[in-house]
């Protein structure tokens, strides 16, 4: 009896979470599954509608997302969507995916790179493979873009959402994976000035030691252990396109240039917000 | 379906592991079009008039004889054994040696064709593997177990012949886990019984094909004789959990950290047939192959679903309830 109480209780949860409106959304996404409604990397339809659902309440009423330059996500084909990283844990990278499936100018289905630790994790792995998320491995983002799916990047890595909030909004040293994987397979790089997420957990210190006692990349002292509501701006800008370079040097200058324009779409971001709470 | 050809022109194939399920059906797809010779080392296999069956180990001298007195055109090596059937050594002694036995066999006799089934564990269960795994992607189950180094050298072995010895013609199928009526491997017995091990909070998703489909496969590969290396699969997906539930197997978590635990209870309580301790891995992280190459070198599409391939594990047990 207790059984099936709980079941009752999730269905209420999931018809409360998946509004019709979401329904349309992922509905207008178009994208081939299996006959289980699962992608070769563990993406399900499901999962995700619930996924977008909660995630859409946080990008409205906690975070109260403002996102300005959203026509310049293309509305189909490969693209690279590439952004600052802060803030401990990804809050950013779902909100740029929220941003992105709610788009009025074209709903995407946008693929979060995640951490080469998260598969080990039991039920987390799972869980953000049938959001969408995959290892950020070079043979899977190749493969995704061949197949003209949007993707998240976070060229800095846990470089980026490990600092300390002494040096937010200061750029960490960015890979060159991103560049030429957008060079060799032609895709346009949209940038993606992310405002707040630094705030919503400022890490004074990081327990290295013991983080690499218990495997993590990183463990911060944070003040709250929850993120923090604070308001967040995403700033898209115009896509990028990069013609192969010549050589690796050639490469950096143009990883340069994204993180100029990254770095003027955070003064965008910064400027207009009147209050970080 | 069977065009008459004249007796003489017939070709002659020896197929390894006829006791098998999947090669009893090749044999039979062939048989008629060709001379077919049924070799097994578990048993000599009961075969259809007009087919010599033979009991013998590839890596002991007997086998030769096979070669001697017939004129062997094509040898489609399917017989391996399996983890749970002998120690390690006889294992290696029977797959890698036997194989290369065989291969050396095929050289001295001027076979003009080769084709070998593995596996898809060669390419192993890691955290860290993309999805859609080609051809061309290293071979690292035996960093995953010892119980795997098998199966990875006979590959390498097959490899070097390939390249070395292109008179061979040597075809190397890797297909995924191949299901159905009569098939004994390890995963197919785990879906035949009631109760199906799953690790607690890890579903990985994986690929499924009906031993038809699989002999379709390898007759269609085998008639064209395009040598080289190729996944066989098919471009659906399920996660590990839902195919268990599919096949109306009940499911029975075991604890998954730390990593040691499912290996330790695997081997404690002898899963040995079904959810080996080597294999825990597979039932942990995906192996998602890339089947494109086979497909459309081949032109081959499966034709049962993975609903076909779970309906019958389901039926199965209704009838022994």
């Amino acid at each position: 009896m207790a059984r099936f109480g709980s079941l009752e209780l999730k269905q209420r949860l999931v018809t409360s979470l998946v509004t019709p409106e979401i329904e349309a959304l992922v509905a207008s996404i178009p994208k081939p599954l299996g006959s289980f409604g699962y992608d070769p990397w563990g993406y399900n339809e499901d999962t995700f509608k619930v996924g977008l659902g909660a995630a859409r309440l946080l990008y409205d009423k906690y975070f109260r997302v403002t996102a300005h330059g959203l026509e310049n996500i293309p509305a189909e084909g490969r693209v690279l969507i590439v952004g600052n990283h802060s803030g401990q844990l990804p809050m950013d990278g779902v909100l740029v995916g929220v941003a992105a499936a709610t788009n009025p100018h074209g709903p995407r289905l946008a693929r979060a790179m995640i951490e080469r630790f998260f598969p080990t994790v039991p039920w987390l792995g799972n869980f953000l493979n049938a959001l969408g998320g995959v290892i950020g491995d070079p043979v899977n983002c190749a493969r995704m873009l061949e197949m003209d799916e949007a993707i998240i990047v976070f060229p800095e890595g846990v470089r980026g959402s490990g600092k300390l909030y002494r040096k937010r909004y200061q750029l960490q040293r960015f890979g060159n994976g991103f560049m030429h994987l957008a060079m060799t397979h032609r895709a346009p790089i949209v940038p993606v000035g992310i405002v707040g997420c630094e705030e919503t957990m400022p890490a004074l210190a990081n327990l290295a030691p013991v983080a690499r006692l218990l495997g993590l990349p990183y463990l911060p002292i944070v003040p709250s252990l929850l993120p923090l509501p604070a308001r967040v701006y995403l700033n898209f800008g115009k896509p990028m396109v990069f013609d192969p370079a010549a050589s690796e040097h050639e490469v950096s200058e143009q990883v340069e240039a994204v993180k100029a324009e990254l770095r003027r779409l955070i003064q965008v971001g910064l400027d207009e917000r009147t209050s970080v709470y | 379906m069977a065009s008459r050809t004249p007796a003489a022109a017939k070709k002659t194939v020896l197929v390894t592991g006829a006791a098998g399920s999947l090669a009893k059906r090749v044999i039979a797809r062939l048989h008629g079009r060709y001379h077919v010779i049924a070799v097994d080392f578990r048993r000599k296999v009961e075969t259809d008039a007009g087919i010599p069956s033979y009991l013998v180990e590839l890596h002991k001298r007997g086998f030769e004889d096979i070669f001697a007195s017939h004129k062997i055109d094509a040898v489609i090596h399917i017989g391996r054994i399996f983890a749970h059937e002998k120690t390690r050594q006889q294992r290696y002694n029977a797959n890698v040696l036997g194989c290369k036995r065989l291969l050396e066999l095929c050289r001295k006799y001027k076979v003009g064709q080769v084709m070998i089934h593995s596996t898809y564990f060669v390419y192993g269960a890691s955290a860290y593997n993309p999805a859609l795994i080609d051809e061309d992607a290293p071979l690292k189950a035996s960093e995953v177990t010892q119980d795997l180094v098998d199966s990875v050298e006979l590959e390498s072995l097959a490899n070097i012949y390939l390249w070395k010895h292109p008179e061979l013609n040597i075809t190397i199928l890797r297909p995924c886990n191949v299901l159905g009526p009569g098939v004994r491997n390890s995963m197919s017995i785990l879906l035949s019984r009631k109760v199906a091990p799953v690790l607690l909070g890890f579903s990985p998703l994986m690929q499924f094909l009906h031993v038809d489909d699989m002999t379709e496969a390898m007759v269609l590969a085998f008639e064209a004789n395009k040598p080289g290396i190729y996944n066989v699969a098919p471009d659906d997906y399920v996660p590990y959990q839902e195919a268990v539930r599919q096949c109306g197997c009940r499911r029975l978590p075991v604890l998954s950290v730390p990593p040691s635990l499912p290996k330790l209870v695997a081997s404690m309580l002898n899963w040995n047939a079904f959810f080996p301790p080597y294999l825990i891995n597979y039932f942990k992280y995906p192996v998602i192959l890339d089947g494109r190459l086979f497909r459309d070198t081949f032109g081959w599409r499966p034709r049962r679903n993975l609903n076909d391939i779970f309906t019958y594990y389901r039926k199965q047990k209704l009838v022994t309830d």
